[in-house]
């Protein structure tokens, strides 16, 4: 109950340390807004006057005016539309190859890192082989097998990348083993799905969400590299990646195209990551900001 | 430490092998392959044998390995199933127009990684750490191919300055300031994308070795700051980076594809691009294994060189 006790205030305490650099950390409050802003704008797109889908082909790639703030694309649509659009595609991709990624990884490396033996020696060659092909050709040859679009996108994400997620678990479980508490559950006959559910996932819970925050951003830049190639999300859909792509083809009359939805990848992708170094403070209390990556 | 080396080769062997054998697997379960290519619907059934005996795919399985991985040792990679072209010839030309690009990019990526790198790890959390990692933050977060459309357009479009397209101008072949020309924008593409990456490691590792036992205590003996940066923080970060170029091996074939793609480099990106699109996979497939292997050999490579650098290693045995 005193080791509970402890911990529960321990928690609170790293709790207390992440709002803490939060708040002194203009540039992480900044990365919360926006993302939050486009959370928001992508949830609730279709409920806000946005069109995306109506075509005008007397105002085709009109610049932007007060009418459509951001212009309008190659067969007259509203660009802003089109892009918001696309961010619910390009945030959906990331949230589910992340959870799927994460859920994979976790579960690799915990039965990995809890069982040893053989069960770890066969899941970490196949993590070893899985990480030696290069990823862009991994996922590209995966997604030849698989009817291009939104499914397949998020499944060759998610199910390919996991690789150093179940690692750095694999790892955190090892020395979560040898913990009394674990040895004590494993000695009253408590059974090993129930220990790695009740008491290492838990623990290492820190580490995955750190890793669920690179892992979207992540996804986020693997899906519009691929659309962007035409080899992810395909028509009438799209996402960032493949907005840009079809701005591609208009760029010497149309450049406005080309910014924005390139500037939300960035921002999107740099808002994620900032968050992730900063619950790092969480995992590891004596790294302040920035001092690790 | 032989030993050490040795081992380490024999545990590379399988996992090259093994890879071979998925290649293969992948090649097979395909919803359409090479003899689909190679016919069409109104053959008659003996002809598509008579082609099928050709190529040897009326033989088992395990023996249609043996051969494909017999060709791949000795270097005959096999045939596009769309062009019919050798794609050992193929590769040829495009691994060396890769190779062209990327090694500058990549070396003059690094050199300046070290410096910045060596420079904020040594300031921490003063303004000079602060800038180079927040440059570094951003550069992460950008696409590459977003920084490849915007220097297109300004370099291409708006100052036409530069040629957005290709090796050379046609007819300008062997046109040095003509190649280089070209050369411009891809490589300055690909040197931001590696440069956020190779700094935030050489910070990172600056940073560690500054906290190490033998820093204060050459503060202790009055060292001035430049004597323990140049003396000794800077070999101990140096040492693991120059052993970290063998992983880079794999990045000298499908280190820019996108780059590549975009910029039209006669590389192996928009090959393996192309073969993609056209579902073309003996190609896709040799450039699978190819570039795997090169990972497996480029973590052998850096393993061993690590080892043979830093003492330390050597009673692992």
């Amino acid at each position: 109950m005193i080791v509970m006790a402890k911990n529960k205030s321990d928690q609170k305490r790293r709790i207390e340390n992440v709002l803490s650099a939060l708040k002194h950390d203009k540039l992480a409050i900044a990365s919360l807004v926006f993302l939050v802003i486009i959370i928001a704008l992508a949830l609730l797109a279709p409920i806000l006057p946005l069109d995306p889908n109506t075509t005008d082909v007397r105002n085709m790639f009109q610049p932007p005016s007060p009418e459509h703030w951001f212009g309008t694309d190659d067969i007259g649509r509203d660009y802003l539309s089109r892009v918001i659009y696309g961010g619910r595609v390009s945030l959906l991709v990331g949230f589910l190859a992340m959870i799927t990624c994460v859920c994979v990884g976790v579960l690799v490396g915990t039965v990995s890192g809890y069982c040893g033996g053989w069960i770890d020696s066969i899941l970490m060659r196949i993590v070893d082989i899985m990480s030696s092909i290069p990823w862009m050709v991994l996922v590209t040859v995966i997604s030849l097998f698989l009817k291009r679009g939104l499914k397949s996108i998020i499944i060759v994400i998610g199910f390919f990348t996991w690789m150093e997620i179940a690692r750095l678990v694999r790892a955190e479980t090892l020395s979560l083993k040898e913990r009394e508490y674990v040895m004590y559950a494993k000695f009253v006959g408590i059974p090993g799905y129930v220990i790695i559910l009740k008491h290492i996932i838990p623990s290492v819970l820190p580490t995955i969400i750190i890793a669920a925050s690179t892992g979207i951003a992540n996804a986020i830049m693997t899906e519009s590299s691929l659309s962007f190639l035409g080899l992810g999300i395909q028509q009438p859909m799209s996402s960032w990646g493949s907005l840009l792509q079809n701005a591609q083809s208009y760029m010497q009359n149309a450049i406005y195209m080309a910014i924005l939805p390139g500037l939300l990848i960035v921002l999107t992708i740099f808002a994620f990551n900032k968050l992730g170094n900063l619950l790092r403070i969480f995992v590891e209390p004596r790294v302040m900001s920035g001092e690790k990556d | 430490m032989a030993k050490y080396i040795i081992k380490r080769i024999l545990a590379a062997i399988p996992m090259v092998l093994i890879i071979t054998v998925i290649c293969f697997a992948l090649m097979n379960l395909a919803p359409y392959d090479a003899i689909d290519a190679m016919t069409t619907p109104n053959m008659s059934p003996e002809t598509v044998a008579l082609i099928k005996a050709k190529y040897g795919y009326d033989q088992p399985v395990y023996i249609q390995y043996i051969r494909w991985l017999d060709g791949l040792i000795n270097g005959n990679f096999g045939y596009s199933i769309v062009t019919h072209q050798s794609i050992s010839a193929d590769l040829a030309i495009r691994i060396p127009n890769t190779i062209k690009l990327i090694l500058p990019a990549y070396l003059l990526a690094y050199a300046l990684a070290i410096v910045l790198g060596l420079i904020a790890g040594s300031h921490k959390n003063k303004w000079a750490d602060k800038l180079i990692d927040g440059i570094c933050a951003i550069g992460i977060a950008l696409p590459t191919f977003w920084v490849s459309m915007l220097l297109i357009y300004f370099l291409g479009y708006k100052l036409n300055v530069l040629p957005i397209v290709g090796m050379h101008t046609i007819g300008q072949e062997n046109s040095m300031i003509d190649y280089l020309r070209h050369f411009l924008m891809p490589f300055i593409a690909l040197f931001l994308s590696f440069l956020p990456d190779a700094t935030r490691y050489v910070r990172s590792s600056t940073i560690t070795q500054y906290s190490e036992d033998y820093v204060m205590v050459q503060q202790a003996f009055g060292a001035s700051k430049a004597e323990i940066m140049f003396k000794h923080v800077c070999k101990n970060v140096l040492l693991p980076i120059i052993t970290k170029l063998g992983m880079a091996l794999p990045m000298l074939v499908t280190g820019a594809i996108i780059t590549e793609t975009i910029f039209g480099w006669p590389g192996v990106g928009p090959y393996f691009v192309k073969a993609i699109q056209g579902m073309d996979y003996p190609i896709v497939m040799v450039i699978l294994v190819l570039s795997s292997t090169l990972v497996i050999l480029g973590n052998l490579l850096s393993d061993i060189l690590y080892c043979l650098t830093d003492p330390r290693i050597k009673d692992l045995g």
